[in-house]
C-alpha cells in the first residue's frame, strides 16, 4: 500500500521524454473538451427548463474538472471513470425514480406545462361562416389559387371570389399569404383533382388573408375556411376557449387546464402529487388488492427458487465430490449445461416446451398420464411452471458455490467420523452443513435478491399472465413486483410513470434492506 | 483416499452412477430437444429426437437464405438472426472493453492507493450493485430520450445508449479485478517507481502485463452478461433492424403465431458459439462469478 508521490505533497515526477509531455498534453486536451461539451449539455438541458438533468450535467462537468486539475486528487483520477458511469447510470436514475414516484407523471401528463399551452394554443376549429371551394390554375411553373364562396350558404350575400399570387407550392413551410378579390373566375382551364392531392401538404400550411383581414385555411380537401384558434392566454395565465365560451384555469395540483365545471383538458403536466401514488399502493383497493398478492407471491417465489436450487445443487455437489465416483468432470461439465446457454434462449426453449397444443411435455404427459394441463391459463400451474423453469436455470450456480465450499472442508473430519461409526446423515448434518452454512449465508441473500427481482423469467416465460382479474393496473398472477412496475410503467395504454417509481422506490428499500444485511453477514474487508 | 471404507461400496456407486445419469439426461433434454426440432420439417412436427423427416428449412431461413420447398413456394427468412446476432455482439465488445477499461483503472487505484473516501466507495459500490436496472427503467428511458435531442447517437432506439448504460454494471467487476490486484506483491510496481517510473507506468508496465488472465475473465464475464442483457434493451431499442438477440428472439415465440422450428434452428445458431465460449473459459468465469455476485 502506498500513496502517489503528488497526494503526499512531494514534488511531481518530471518527465525527460518529450513524448511523455506530448501525451500529458494531450490528456489535459481530452479533459477539457470533455468539460465544455458537458457544460454545453447543461446549458442545454437548462434552457430547455429540465433542471434535473442540467445539475446531473453540472456535477459530472464540475467534479470532472476539479479532479483532473487539483494535484491532490491524483488517485481519485483513477476511480473517476467508473465513479461517474456508477453515478450517472445507477444513483442518478435511481434518484430520479424516487422524486417521480411523487409526481402524477404518466402517459396523461407527460409533457411540460409550456409544450402543453403550446399544443393547446395551436388548435383551431373551423369558425360559424362560409367556406370557400378551391380551384388551382397554372401559371407557368408557379400555381394560382381560386378561392369561390360556396354556393348553398349564399341566398343573400353576393358570392366572394378571392385570387392568390401565383405560388410555389414545392414549398411546404406555414408562410402566411394575402389574397385579392375578383369578380371572376381565371378565363383558363383549371388543374385537376389530382394536382391538389399531390399539393395537399403545403396547402395545408397555407394561411391565406382576405382583404378583411379573415384567415382562411385548408378544411377539406376542395375546401378552405375560416380557421380560428380555439384557445387565447390572458393575463392571469389563464386559457380562453372560444369555442365553449369558458376560462380553463390551470390547477397545479391536478396538472390540467380546469373549466368551471370541473372538466379537465388533456393532455396535461406532470405535477408533484406529494404521497398520492403511496397511499394509493395502501389503500385503493383496486391497487391494494393486487399488490399485496404479487408482494407474497415475490417473497414465496424467490424463497422457494433458492431452497429448490440450494437442495439440487447440494446433493449434486455431494455427489460429485465423493471420491469414489469416476468421470466426474464429464458428469460436471453436463450439469452446469444450464448455466451456460444463454437465460434468454433457455427460457424460450420452456416456453415452446410447455405450450399447451404442441408442446413436447404435455405430449409426453398425455401418452403417459392422458393429462394436458393448462400451464399457461391456470394461475398455479403457470407458478409451478416458472419454478421448475427456475430451478432448472439456477441449480447450477448452487452446485459450483457448494462444490467449492465442500472442497474446503478437511477430509480428515470425516475420517473421525467413519471411526467413530457416523453415518452419511450423521457427517451431513454434523459436519457439512454446519460447516458450509456460514460463507453461503450471504450468497444465498445475494441469490434470493436476484430472484426477488428476476425480470427476465417472467417478461419471457409468462409475461406476468393469467391476469389478476378486477385489477386496475395490469397485473397477473405469476408477476413479480418488478415485471408489475415495468408493466405499469411501458404496457397498456395508461403509462402510470408516478405509481410505478412508487412501486421501485419500494423495491429500492426493501433490496437495500437486503445488501446491508449481506454486507454486515459477509463482512467484506475493504 | 478414505481409510475406513463401507461393505457396500459398489453398490452405492452404482446407485450414485444411475442417479446422475438420470438427472444429467432430464437437464439435457431439453437442449437435444431443440437441436432436433431445428431439423424438423414444419414449424409443430412432433416426433422423436432423431428427426424422422429430416429438413434443413429451418436453419437456411435462420442464414437469412430464402428456402424452396418441395411444391415450389418460397419461404422468405421471418427475422434476420445474423444481424441481431451481429448488433448483440457489436454491442457487447464495445461495451465490455469499456467496462475492462474503467474497471480496471480503479480496481488499481483501490487496491493500491490510500485516499479520501475509499471505504464508503467501495461499500456503496457493493450495495449498488445489487439494484437491478429495471427498477430505474423510468428514469434511463427519460435521460436518453432527452440526451438524444442533443446528442444523437446517444438517444432511444440508438446502440450508443445501450452501451453508454452498461457501464452502470462497472462495481462488480471492479470488486474481481481489485482482489486479484491485491493478491499480487506491490514490490516491484515499488521497485520501479523508485527507479524513476511515474504512477501510471508502474501500473502500465508492471502490473497490467501480470494481471492478463483476470482481464481476460473479466472481459468474458462483461461480455456474456452484456450478450444476454433483456430489460434495457427491450426499453431503449425499438426498430426491428436495431435489435439485440435477447430482445428479438422473443419474436418467434409471439402468442398468437408461434414459430418453433424456426426458433429451435435460430437459437442453437446463436446460443451455440455462446455456451461454448462459456465452457471453454468455465474454470476462470466460475472463479469470478462465485466470488462476486449472480449471473445477471
Amino acid at each position: 500500500m502506498y500513496t502517489t508521490n503528488a497526494s503526499r505533497g512531494l514534488p511531481r515526477h518530471r518527465s525527460r521524454h518529450l513524448s511523455e509531455r506530448y501525451t500529458r498534453w494531450a490528456l489535459r486536451c481530452v479533459i477539457g473538451v470533455l468539460v465544455i461539451a458537458l457544460l454545453w449539455l447543461v446549458m442545454a438541458f437548462h434552457l430547455n427548463g429540465q433542471w434535473m438533468f442540467a445539475l446531473l450535467f453540472l456535477v459530472l462537468g464540475g467534479s470532472l474538472a476539479v479532479v483532473f486539475t487539483k494535484r491532490t486528487l491524483m488517485s481519485h483520477r483513477y476511480i473517476f471513470p467508473a465513479v461517474a458511469g456508477l453515478g450517472v447510470f445507477v444513483i442518478f436514475p435511481l434518484l430520479y425514480t424516487i422524486g417521480i414516484s411523487f409526481s402524477n407523471y404518466s402517459s396523461s401528463n407527460l409533457l411540460s406545462e409550456e409544450r402543453v399551452r403550446g399544443q393547446l394554443l395551436s388548435q383551431t376549429y373551423q369558425a360559424e361562416g362560409k367556406a370557400f371551394d378551391l380551384t388551382l390554375y397554372q401559371e407557368g411553373e408557379l400555381v394560382r389559387l381560386y378561392l369561390q364562396s360556396d354556393g348553398e350558404n349564399d341566398h343573400e350575400n353576393k358570392v366572394q371570389r378571392f385570387v392568390s399570387s401565383p405560388l410555389n407550392l414545392a414549398n411546404q413551410e406555414t408562410r402566411q399569404i394575402g389574397i385579392q378579390s375578383v369578380d371572376a373566375p381565371p378565363a383558363q382551364e383549371p388543374l385537376g383533382m389530382r394536382a391538389i392531392i399531390q399539393a395537399r401538404d403545403s396547402l395545408q400550411g397555407l394561411r391565406l388573408l382576405t382583404p378583411e383581414g379573415t384567415e382562411l385555411r385548408m378544411a377539406g380537401l376542395r375546401q378552405f375556411a375560416p380557421m380560428v384558434n380555439r384557445y387565447e392566454t390572458r393575463d392571469d395565465g389563464s386559457l380562453y376557449d372560444r369555442r365553449e365560451d369558458r376560462v380553463l384555469i390551470p390547477d397545479q395540483t391536478t396538472g390540467f387546464f380546469v373549466a368551471d365545471s370541473g372538466e379537465q383538458i388533456t393532455p396535461g403536466w406532470p405535477v408533484n402529487v406529494g404521497f398520492t401514488n403511496y397511499t394509493k399502493i395502501f389503500t385503493d383497493p383496486d391497487i391494494r388488492g393486487p399488490f399485496m398478492q404479487i408482494f407474497v407471491w415475490t417473497f414465496v417465489f424467490a424463497a422457494l427458487t433458492v431452497v429448490f436450487t440450494l437442495a439440487v445443487g447440494f446433493v449434486l455437489a455431494s455427489l460429485l465430490q465423493w471420491d469414489q465416483l469416476k468421470g466426474k468432470a464429464i458428469y460436471r461439465t453436463l450439469l452446469i449445461l444450464p448455466y451456460a446457454v444463454p437465460a434468454f434462449i433457455s427460457i424460450l426453449i420452456f416456453k415452446g416446451m410447455f405450450n399447451q397444443h404442441f408442446g413436447e411435455v404435455n405430449m409426453i404427459l398425455d401418452t403417459l398420464f392422458g393429462i394436458r394441463p393448462e400451464w399457461f391459463t391456470d394461475p398455479w400451474l403457470a407458478r409451478s411452471m416458472l419454478l421448475i423453469v427456475n430451478t432448472w436455470l439456477g441449480y447450477p450456480y448452487m452446485l459450483l458455490l457448494c462444490m467449492g465450499l465442500i472442497q474446503a472442508i478437511p477430509q480428515d473430519l470425516y475420517e473421525a467420523s467413519a471411526v467413530d461409526g457416523g453415518g452419511p446423515l450423521t457427517n451431513l448434518f454434523k459436519i457439512t452443513l454446519p460447516l458450509i452454512i456460514k460463507p453461503l449465508t450471504p450468497l444465498l441473500i445475494a441469490a434470493f435478491a436476484f430472484n426477488f427481482n428476476n425480470f427476465v423469467l417472467i417478461a419471457l416465460l409468462t409475461g406476468g399472465n393469467p391476469d389478476i382479474l378486477g385489477a386496475s393496473t395490469p397485473a397477473g398472477t405469476t408477476d413479480l413486483l418488478v415485471s408489475y412496475t415495468y408493466r405499469i410503467a411501458f404496457q397498456d395504454a395508461g403509462q402510470n410513470f408516478g405509481l410505478a417509481a412508487a412501486i421501485a422506490t419500494l423495491i429500492f428499500l426493501l433490496v437495500a434492506g437486503m445488501s446491508l444485511l449481506n454486507l454486515r453477514l459477509s463482512k467484506v474487508k475493504v | 483416499m478414505a481409510m475406513v471404507q463401507p461393505r457396500s461400496i459398489g453398490a452405492r456407486r452404482l446407485g450414485a452412477h444411475l442417479a446422475l445419469i438420470g438427472f444429467v439426461s432430464l437437464i439435457v433434454f431439453p437442449l437435444l430437444l431443440v437441436i432436433s426440432i431445428s431439423f424438423r420439417e414444419g414449424n409443430f412436427a412432433s416426433g422423436s429426437l432423431i428427426p424422422e423427416r429430416f429438413s434443413l428449412e429451418h436453419w437456411s431461413l435462420a442464414l437469412g437464405i430464402p428456402w424452396e420447398r418441395p411444391d415450389g413456394s418460397i419461404v422468405q427468412p421471418p427475422f434476420p438472426v445474423l444481424l441481431w446476432l451481429w448488433n448483440s455482439i457489436k454491442v457487447a465488445v464495445v461495451s465490455s472493453v469499456l467496462i475492462l477499461m474503467l474497471a480496471t483503472t480503479s480496481a488499481y487505484a483501490f487496491a493500491r492507493m490510500r485516499f479520501k473516501g475509499k471505504e464508503p466507495l467501495l461499500k456503496g459500490m457493493l450495495i449498488f450493485q445489487m439494484f437491478p436496472a429495471v427498477l430505474s427503467l423510468v428514469a434511463l428511458y427519460a435521460l436518453f430520450d432527452r440526451l438524444g435531442e442533443f446528442v444523437g447517437w446517444l438517444g432511444i432506439n440508438t446502440h450508443g445508449a445501450l452501451i453508454v448504460a452498461s457501464l452502470g454494471a462497472v462495481a462488480l467487476h471492479i470488486w474481481t479485478i481489485k482482489g486479484y490486484f491485491e493478491s499480487i506483491d506491490g514490490s516491484l510496481e515499488e521497485a520501479a517507481m523508485v527507479d524513476g517510473a511515474s504512477t501510471w507506468q508502474a501500473f502500465r508496465y508492471i502490473l497490467l502485463p501480470l494481471s492478463i488472465p483476470i482481464l481476460m475473465v473479466v472481459f468474458i464475464l462483461a461480455f456474456v452478461m452484456s450478450i444476454m442483457e433483456y430489460p434495457m434493451a427491450s426499453v431503449l431499442l425499438v426498430d426491428e433492424h436495431k435489435l439485440t438477440l435477447a430482445v428479438g428472439a422473443q419474436q418467434y415465440l409471439a402468442d398468437h403465431n408461434q414459430r418453433w422450428g424456426n426458433f429451435a434452428a435460430a437459437a442453437v445458431l446463436s446460443g451455440l458459439p455462446i455456451t461454448v465460449a462459456f465452457l471453454i473459459c468455465q474454470r476462470w468465469i466460475i472463479g469470478g462469478l462465485t466470488a462476486g455476485g449472480v449471473k445477471g
